[in-house]
């Protein structure tokens, strides 16, 4: 799309910028000296599954995170929807890393649900039986029913990210984001979230996971960004996901078995 | 005991305690929970400058300026710790280290270096106030509370707390979604548009003036125990949030009365011929509360231990 746009002249562009659900320019991102994201333009496909794949610390959660600006950037645009992001956020569900929270808090799974509603209800709302009523089918999507009142703390971590992508289900978004949502989970957990994904695309949202499993990129997504601080590759998986793209984002740290693996894997 | 007695001379101090425990120990749950807590002390410390700066101001030791001063520099020392925490992307408590060290080290140098060699700022007073001369002497009886010129008689520090504890229920009720979201998962609470940072803020600068009011009232012991202990204890209670506060309150509740019985008349009856200080009994019976629910409680469990250990 990018290359047409190229060819097409600006016009394009600006098209671009405003139908894609997540359109970034220019995007710099820096912790201390040495920047995280560097200059990143990113144009997400409308009804697509994306993946944003990259070796460690090559920036993928910190485009979701400056996307959804939870970090600042030094510089660049988000644009969602062709709209600033302020105005655009109920469109918006992101599903952090696991990893990111005290699983000791004390809160029961249940709860976590509601919090996707806490737009809807706003400051003092009352949580009302509709809105435990959508909690509860949101937990039902990810199998997680039976496990409702159950203290957060209490779950695997397979049944925590289902939870997390329950509470994102029940925002009711058009935009998913999700960081590292397979990261050390079980092969059952795993099935059910792509088939949770799978779905939300057939029904027409727009998903883009920070993925850090090459293996299964080709049967899980269609369209996916590679980065390295820098972007190194954005388009439709054919086309961005070759042994070229990788090994220019990897550079010598992709073992020769997996080039093989996903050589194969490719055709 | 008779309400002659019990009105004038035990219903205010009680009354006192067990606001400004419970106004320190609602935003102590959020505190504690975000890993906050050593907040308590800090606050504790920052206030000498402020009040040093607040006698150098007006020249006299009287409530208002010097509580001001105490507010005031409360509030700059948690504008500083929130700063420094951001800024230097460093954990909380690493930041409240530097901070109220380094105020209460320019308190001293304040107090060294100017003329305040007339101010006796007593240690005593400051670390357990002196609750038990709280006391309501226009009173005669339960029918006082109705008698609008011996209730003009009340200690200043009774609706003083009061105003405190409501404005602190207010704050804990009106914002109780998004300190309930922003705790448990920050970046999802941005996502959704909560002011994160602003509202983190706002609970440490409430904090800070149920800190200062309930300092004026009953001494810095209460306040850092009351902090820590009554959440503390409340979370092996249960795994509900909503349960925990409570729980919070409750032990906070008891800590006050039962600590404030204990120190008058406790040593009585094992012989002894004087009371204890209430505000060291009232934080001695939470830190006991706090023990029980660690040993016994149903909720408890071993952080960081493997879970299915």
């Amino acid at each position: 799309m990018l290359e047409l746009a190229a060819v097409q002249g600006v016009s394009t562009e600006e098209q671009n910028v405003d139908h894609s659900p997540l359109a970034i320019r220019g995007l710099t991102v820096s912790y201390g000296q040495k920047p995280a994201v560097f200059s990143v333009d990113m144009t997400v496909q409308p009804g697509a599954m994306t993946a944003i794949i990259g070796p460690n610390g090559a920036g993928k959660s910190t485009i979701l995170k400056a996307a959804l600006g939870i970090v600042s950037p030094l510089s660049g645009q988000v644009m969602v929807y062709g709209q600033p992001l302020d105005d655009q956020r109920a469109r918006i569900a992101y599903v952090p890393q696991r990893a990111s929270v005290d699983w000791d808090f004390p809160t029961r799974v249940i709860d976590v649900v509601l919090m996707g509603l806490s737009r809807q209800l706003g400051l003092l709302g009352r949580v009302r039986a509709r809105h435990k009523a959508r909690a509860m089918d949101c937990l039902n999507r990810v199998g997680m029913r039976e496990f409702a009142d159950r203290q957060i703390g209490q779950l695997s971590g397979g049944q925590q990210q289902r939870v997390f992508l329950a509470r994102a289900l029940a925002q009711d978004a058009d935009l998913y984001l999700l960081d590292e949502p397979f990261a050390g989970v079980d092969a059952a957990t795993e099935k059910a979230i792509i088939a949770v994904l799978k779905s939300l695309k057939e029904a027409g949202k727009t998903v883009v996971v920070v993925h850090h499993d090459l293996a299964t990129v080709t049967d899980y997504f269609d369209h996916v960004f590679l980065i390295n601080t820098r972007k190194v590759a954005e388009g439709p998986v054919a086309q961005a996901f070759t042994v070229e793209t990788l090994q220019a984002a990897y550079g010598g740290r992709l073992a020769t078995a997996q080039i093989d693996q996903i050589s194969r894997a490719l055709g | 005991m008779s309400g002659e007695e019990f009105v004038p001379l035990s219903l205010t101090p009680l009354l006192i305690g067990t606001f400004a425990a419970i106004a320190c120990a609602l935003p102590g749950n959020f505190l504690v929970l975000r890993k906050q807590a050593l907040i308590g002390d800090a606050i504790s410390h920052v206030v000498l400058p402020g009040i040093v700066v607040a006698f150098l101001l007006t020249g006299a030791i009287s409530t208002w300026p010097m509580m001001l001063g105490a507010a005031g520099a409360a509030v700059v020392a948690v504008v500083m710790i929130e700063a420094i925490r951001r800024l230097g992307q460093i954990e909380p408590g690493a930041a409240m280290g530097v901070v109220f060290t380094t105020m209460f080290a320019g308190g001293v140098l304040l107090l060294e270096q100017t003329d305040t060699s007339t101010v006796h700022l007593d240690v005593e007073h400051a670390l357990y106030g002196n609750l038990e001369s709280l006391i309501w002497l226009d009173a005669t009886g339960w029918s006082s509370l109705l008698d609008v010129q011996a209730l003009a008689g009340l200690p200043p520090e009774l609706p003083r707390i009061a105003l405190t504890l409501t404005g602190v229920i207010l704050f804990t009720w009106l914002f109780w979604r998004p300190l309930k979201i922003s705790t448990f998962d920050e970046g999802f609470a941005r996502t959704i548009g909560i002011r994160t940072g602003a509202l983190g803020l706002a609970l440490v600068i409430t904090a800070a003036i149920a800190a200062v009011a309930a300092f004026d009232a009953v001494g810095s012991i209460i306040v850092i125990a009351m902090f820590i202990c009554p959440p503390s204890a409340a979370r092996m209670m249960t795994n509900r949030l909503e349960t925990q506060i409570v729980w919070s309150v409750i032990f906070a509740t008891v800590s006050a009365v039962s600590g404030y019985v204990l120190a008058g008349y406790g040593p009585l009856w094992l012989g002894a011929a004087d009371a204890v200080s209430a505000a060291g009994m009232i934080a001695t019976i939470s830190g006991l509360i706090l023990a029980l629910t660690a040993a016994l409680g149903p909720c408890r469990a071993r952080t960081g231990a493997p879970s299915h250990a």
